[in-house]
């Protein structure tokens, strides 16, 4: 989208082009991370300190795999209406055959590629292997249990997303309990990011597309749409199995950039925390979904700061201070579901909220119009 | 045919749809218990019956958004038993769901284009569109109206319209008086009317016993999931037992 298709340009070139722009920003933002850091070594030898951003490159990477996270949740919650509660299930999947992957593989390198390259090949492929086995997952589970509706799916995808975790608590294999520490950290800005750039591409992609009218069909009325034509059990196992591959994505990236996964990151609280950054950014809105996730993850650590800064120098007052954070964050969701329970954008996307004087994108002829469940 | 009264004569036609020995059943609950019927090419059936009598489930069987547990279903000849909806809508059949099921989000025409999601004739759909606003003039008037503040006469006459959008030789029709004015009822039956002098067969479930009768060119009696009935729309009208059953008499 953004380009209008009078511009000649085909289908494919319009996510191709967006595509190599992010590719060229995140370069240049990863080779000016590495500069940094390597003149920060320089500086070290020397004796002298200086800022390290390696505590925001971590929170950004947190970011970005919530971000994956939602935006993947949102193509089955959002536009198709299925309430899936299981979505730290296949991001534990892809977590798993990821981490194992990288895990087993890490002595080794391609032959007649330089050490850093061979590691991101495969890196990346490792990367599609956990994608690609929760995708299966997603398949194996989305076939049975998407008949059903509303709580009937949400209890079998919870359901699943606790199998998945009581399974790797009790496969020594995997490190049970312990979970895996090793994994090489492999992870980067530049590939985190990345990811979230092809996600939000792909649910966009999706949601102007003919699929994408399909789900909003099932998600609008199914039986209706079942008249109409559409597969509907076919439409909703396929966006049951593309948000599966992304949030196995969401989680091979999580796992190269924490020391140590374990079948704790992967809980039921996990699934909530992202059906939560769904609603509070609009069930079926990306842009809202994305803008969720990122204020979500920031919030807590933003209290963090604040509260500090309330509690001024004195640690143990900063201390007492900090507990109230996390219910002052289920204060402010509470506030958010009253003032606005359609979530921040309701079904519309950022440009269809912004005031009409600033400049926008031509808009294809034929993308979906924006019309809310305002009223509702 | 099994031991149920026949009123009447039927003239033979080719057979639309054949449904014979159905069962359907809801878990251990038998909506319906060899249900056999007949819709010849350019007829009208209705099935009447009280509630719970199986008529929704015979036209949810049908139409593929129901498994049937045992008997057969034929469209134009040929077995479609278990097909699903989205298989029997480009074979020629469309449903006109209960309750209407308009996307309420969506405008009259952008409904209607919904309606032909199999169809790629972009020039075909346009003017079928146009036809469907012959058909019910109200609705032109609402053509960039959101559906969802249309009334629900307007909402029914949406509904069917768009069945009629996919081309259908077999239109489904469930309850298309419920909850409408008299006034509006009949008009949409006058249209039906027309929609079937196009070669349209209508397989039509009522409550209105009487609208659907006279209508109707055959009908089927339901009770508990069978066929206690059967006859010309005329000749039931006038039995004794209809009109005791159905028509409050």
């Amino acid at each position: 989208m953004g380009v209008s298709p009078s511009s000649g340009l085909r289908g494919w070139t319009r996510g191709v082009a967006p595509l190599a722009l992010a590719v060229a920003v995140l370069s240049v933002l990863q080779l000016g991370l590495n500069a940094w850091d390597s003149y920060a070594d320089g500086q070290a030898a020397l004796g002298a300190e200086v800022f390290r951003p390696d505590f925001l490159v971590y929170l950004s990477s947190l970011v970005a795999v919530n971000v994956v996270l939602t935006v993947s949740l949102n193509i089955v919650n959002g536009m198709t209406g299925q309430f899936s509660i299981g979505h730290a299930g296949f991001m534990a999947v892809g977590a798993y055959i990821a981490g194992k992957l990288s895990f087993e593989v890490k002595e080794l390198a391609i032959s007649g590629l330089p050490h850093a390259v061979s590691d991101q090949v495969l890196f990346t492929l490792s990367l599609l292997a956990g994608g690609a086995a929760a995708a299966l997952c997603g398949f194996l589970v989305g076939l049975p249990s998407l008949r059903l509706k509303g709580d009937y799916l949400a209890i079998v995808t919870l359901g699943f997303g606790e199998i998945i975790r009581v399974v790797v608590q009790n496969t020594p294999a995997l490190g049970a309990a312990l979970g895996i520490s090793g994994i090489p950290q492999h992870s980067s800005l530049f590939m985190v990011w990345l990811w979230v750039f092809i996600t939000v591409l792909a649910a966009r992609r999706i949601a102007n597309s003919s699929h994408g009218r399909s789900l909003w069909a099932i998600r609008e009325d199914e039986v209706a749409a079942e008249a109409m034509g559409v597969n509907t059990t076919g439409y909703k196992v396929r966006s049951f199995v593309v948000s599966s591959f992304f949030a196995g994505i969401a989680g091979g990236l999580f796992a190269h950039f924490v020391p140590i996964i374990n079948p704790g990151s992967f809980t039921f609280v996990k699934s909530m925390e992202v059906v939560v950054m769904v609603v509070a950014g609009g069930l079926g809105s990306t842009t809202g979904a994305i803008l969720a996730a990122v204020m979500l993850t920031l919030l807590p650590e933003g209290l963090r700061s604040l509260f500090l800064a309330v509690g001024g120098g004195d640690a143990s007052l900063a201390q007492k201070v900090d507990q109230v954070r996390m219910p002052v964050y289920g204060v402010l969701l509470v506030v958010l579901m009253l003032v606005r329970p359609q979530g921040l954008f309701g079904t519309k996307e950022i440009w269809d909220v912004l005031p009409k004087w600033l400049p926008r994108l031509p808009r294809a002829p034929n993308s979906p119009p924006a019309r809310g469940k305002e009223a509702a | 045919m099994s031991g149920h009264p026949v009123l009447g004569s039927r003239p033979a036609r080719p057979p639309q749809l054949e449904v014979s020995e159905l069962h359907v059943s809801y878990g251990a609950i038998k909506a319906l218990r060899g249900l056999s019927l007949k819709v010849g090419k350019g007829e009208v059936v209705a099935l009447i019956g009280a509630n719970g009598a199986g008529k929704t489930s015979t036209l949810r069987a049908v139409s593929g958004m129901l498994r049937p547990a045992a008997g057969k279903i034929l469209l134009d000849g040929q077995e479609v038993t278990g097909l699903k909806a989205n298989e029997l809508v480009p074979r020629g059949m469309a449903h006109a769901p209960e309750g209407r099921g308009i996307f309420p989000n969506l405008t009259t025409q952008e409904n209607l284009e919904l309606g032909a999601y199999l169809r790629r004739d972009r020039q075909g759909i346009g003017r079928d569109a146009e036809a469907c606003f012959k058909l019910f003039p109200v609705m032109a008037e609402r053509r960039r109206q959101l559906a969802g503040t249309l009334s629900g006469g307007e909402q029914q006459m949406l509904s069917i319209s768009r069945a009629l959008m996919s081309r259908p030789k077999l239109l489904l029709l469930d309850e298309p008086s419920l909850g409408l004015a008299p006034q509006v009822v009949k008009a949409i039956f006058r249209t039906l009317k027309e929609v079937n002098q196009r070669e349209v067969s209508i397989l039509l479930v009522e409550q209105n016993a009487h609208l659907a009768l006279s209508l109707a060119h055959y009908g089927y009696v339901l009770e508990t999931g069978e066929v206690v009935m059967e006859g010309s729309g005329g000749e039931l009208l006038a039995s004794p037992e209809v009109r005791k059953a159905y028509l409050g008499e």
